[in-house]
This record gives C-alpha cells, structure tokens and sequence, in this order.
C-alpha cells in the first residue's frame, strides 16, 4: 500500500488547500503524472504522483486544509491486489493524558480546545500556555482560507517572510561578486537571433542559467540541500529561476534538468514557466526540486543583487543589470558591456575559496557563448 | 490594409493588458517611455512583441528593438511595416 503525502512545495509552506482531485478510485496512475490541485500561500500547484499504481481511497476531500505530510490518498502497488477488509479502522484514541497547566486549561476553554489532545512542551510533556496559544493558531490558520486576492497576498508575504526569517537564522551566508564581460556573450546571441522569428529568439538569462549549471558540474557543492546536519549534493541541476509575481511576491521554481537542455529548450521551458508561474499553475516538481536558485533583478536596471538563499538549499546565484562600462582589454580601453554576477553560499557546507572558482568558472563560460549552445557541454574552461 | 492609428493603439492595449492585467491602459503616457512607465521584464516585452507580431503579421527583428520606446514608436512602427 502506498500512501500518497502532501509534499512540502517549497521550503515556506507548512499547508496546503486540496483544490481538486484529478483521479478517482479505481484509477491506474503513472510516476509523475498530475494527481490534485493544492493551493498554497503562493499558487495552486499541479502536484505529481512519485510511483505508479492504482488509487485505492482519497482521505483528503476538495475544500479540506491540510498540514504537509498528510496523507491524501492510498494507492495499491502494482501488482497489490486490494483486500476486502470490511472491518472499520478503529482510530487509535488518546489514551495518554499529559499534564494541564491551571492557566493552559483555563485558555483552552476559552479557545474552545480539549488541552487533553495536546503536546505539551513544558516539564514531563505538560501542555502549557504556550502550547495551548500555538494550537490556537494553527487552528485558526488552517481554517481561514485565502480565498481573497487580499489574504493571498498577506499569506505569501508571511511565507516568504518565515522562509527567509529561517534562512538568515540557519544559515552562515558569505558573499562574492565578480564582473563579467558580457561581449562575446551578447555579440553570440545578437547573431543567433538575428534572422530567428520572435519565437525562436534566446534572451541573454538562457545563457547565464546554462552557464550556472555547467559550472555546477565542476563544482557541485552549490547544488543540492543542507538537511539533518550534512549537505546533500544532487547531480541533475535544477535550476530554481526567482520569478516576480504581478500582484506582488515571488516563486522559485525550476528550470528541470538545465545541463542537458539546448538553449533553444531552455527558452521555451522558461517562457512556458514564467507564464504558469504567473498564472499560477506549476507543478509540484517544480516547486520542491531546485537544487540552487538564480535570480535576475538587472532586469529592474539594478547593478548587482546579493540574495538571501533558500532553505535548505545552499546556494544563490544573482545577475545584475548588462551595461556599457569602461573596461581595460589589452591595455586599451573599451566600451564593453558588463555584468555583476554574485553568489551568496552556505558557509556550512562551502568556503569562499571554492566559491571564487564557480564565479570564475561561471565568467569563463560566459566567454564562450557558442559551448554554452551545446546539450553535453562538459564544466571545463578554456 | 493599413489599420487606422486608434486600432493600432487599442490593439496593442489589449496586448498589454493580457501579459500585466493590473495596468491602467488611460495612465500611459504615449510619447513616454513604455518600460519605465509599466513594470515588464524582458520576457514581457519578448511576449509583448510576440503579440503584436501575431496580431499584425509584422516581423520585427532584434535590430529593432531599440526602436520601439513609447507607444507612439510601436503605432508607427506598426504602421510603417503595413504600409
């Protein structure tokens, strides 16, 4: 038997509102085929299946908010064939009583609480006021919907505020800039598009996110998740691409598998998740896979953006605006278009010295835009 | 068929409001800066321009990007690659 979890989306959310199930019982379902709508303080999320088989219950009705890691559905394995048990589950009931404080219970029934339910965190287990106040609010965060664009807005700004408020906690962040001549860069993409209709043009952010994985490649400590204590690499890179949302706010997702993708691929797919992003349909994939994220805020005209990373990866990655700068090329002075590329990175699982090499691996990259157009480019510079 | 200024200017309005539905079309200034007058990132514009290409059957090369400023450019930019 399976049992299918809310995923956590993302490091900012706790919960998530079934929308819609998209599967009923009896239904075969495939690894990575989209099973419910979530809806979560940022979007409502396409969520994907991680195995095949066959969907046995759903325990979780549209409408119902649940804490991630609550179980949706069951599904039988392939090959599992369903016994017909008829006799009701009986619940496990709570027969340890742990310790109510006098003002802790006084609360609770104010609240409207049984404290008997509770997990007490004061002596022995004991539910204190605390704990009754906490339960108080996760009660009333998982009752009020945000069905309005209002309390959307105000819940992704809590989301994003507790991610990051963790971010800056957790994690030892060290920073380093580097300009980079964007030339041959731009001189590359201008030929490329030249005769290329509209829909087939690459933006220069293609190039930059290539580069990034290819780098990645050489140094693969900026690529994966800081859990229990210890880094966690992933070798695929997917790159998260910090996406502004019209009506405030902003989502990460990724850019899947980005070292083995043409630019011609990774334009499409990035046009394609930028628009979901934007209206708001991603898959959960998306949302729970980046590896590293990349933000590009030269687009807003600003120099250079030191970003703030995203728990529990390790790594941001930050493009400035493309500007012409006096620059000293052979002892002569040009006019050459240049960008601040930044990396902010866990000091817990990486040090600056390693951090210089991907910045300049990344710059070297960026010199030879037409390696950058091929799908098995191997994280060598010239 | 040259289409008439106003078409131009309302049809490029609904481009507009398609790719950021929060715009007040009425506020846009036309001889004024598009993109510092309306957020739009690159791939906005990109779309923006895809748009108008679908919309007219105009191409508009990269070479012309730096063109097309103000709404006023993009009306006689379109007009231009009709007539």
């Amino acid at each position: 038997m399976i049992q299918f979890e809310l995923p956590s989306l993302g490091s900012d959310m706790d919960q998530g509102k079934l929308l819609v199930w998209h599967v009923k019982p009896g239904d075969q379902v495939k690894r990575g085929q989209v099973v419910a709508v979530v809806d979560t303080s940022k979007a409502a999320v396409d969520v994907e299946i991680w195995q095949d088989g066959v969907v046995a219950e759903l325990l979780v009705q549209p409408g119902e908010t649940v804490p991630v890691g609550t179980v949706l559905a069951t599904l039988l394995e392939p090959g599992e064939i369903q016994t017909p048990v008829e006799t009701p589950i009986i619940k496990p009931t709570v027969t340890k009583r742990h310790a109510v404080s006098p003002s802790a219970r006084k609360r609770a029934h104010e609240l409207g609480i049984n404290p008997d339910v509770l997990n007490g965190t004061g002596a022995q287990g004991s539910v204190t006021l605390a704990d009754v106040e906490s339960a108080a609010h996760i009660a009333v965060s998982l009752v009020a919907p945000a069905d309005t664009a209002q309390a959307r807005q105000s819940d992704m700004r809590k989301a994003i505020a507790a991610a990051m408020s963790r971010s800056k906690r957790e994690i030892p962040h060290y920073y380093l800039s580097e300009t980079i001549s964007m030339a041959a860069a731009r001189a590359w993409l201008q030929q490329h598009n030249e005769n290329l209709p509209i829909t087939a043009r690459i933006l220069p952010i293609v190039l930059q996110i290539k580069a990034v994985a290819i780098a990645l490649q050489k140094l693969p400590q900026f690529n994966g998740y800081y859990r229990e204590g210890e880094f966690h690499p992933v070798s695929v890179v997917n790159a998260g691409v910090a996406i502004s949302l019209r009506s405030g706010g902003l989502v990460a997702p990724a850019l899947m598998d980005v070292s083995a993708k043409s630019l011609e691929q990774l334009m499409v797919e990035l046009t394609d998740l930028v628009k979901r992003a934007r209206a708001g349909s991603l898959r959960s994939s998306e949302m729970s896979e980046p590896g590293i994220t990349i933000t590009n805020l030269g687009e807003m005209g600003v120099e250079s953006v030191f970003g703030v990373i995203y728990p529990p990866q390790v790594a941001l990655v930050g493009f400035g605006r493309i500007t012409e700068r006096p620059w000293i090329v052979n002892k002569e002075l040009h006019s050459v278009p240049l960008m601040t590329a930044t990396l902010a990175a866990d000091h817990r699982v990486s040090d600056g010295h390693q951090g210089a090499l991907f910045l300049a691996e990344l710059r070297d990259l960026l010199q030879i835009p037409e390696r950058l157009s091929d799908t098995q480019v191997k994280g060598e510079s010239a | 068929m040259k289409p008439d200024r106003q078409t131009v200017i309302n049809a490029t309005f609904d481009i507009l409001r398609s790719i950021a539905p929060e715009i007040k079309v009425d506020a846009i200034d036309l001889s004024k800066k598009l993109r510092q007058q309306i957020d739009l990132d690159s791939m906005d514009w990109l779309n923006f321009l895809l748009g108008l290409h679908k919309r007219f059957s105009v191409d508009i090369p990269e070479a012309d990007y730096g063109r097309l400023l103000c709404m006023n450019d993009v009306v006689n930019y379109i007009q231009e690659k009709i007539a």
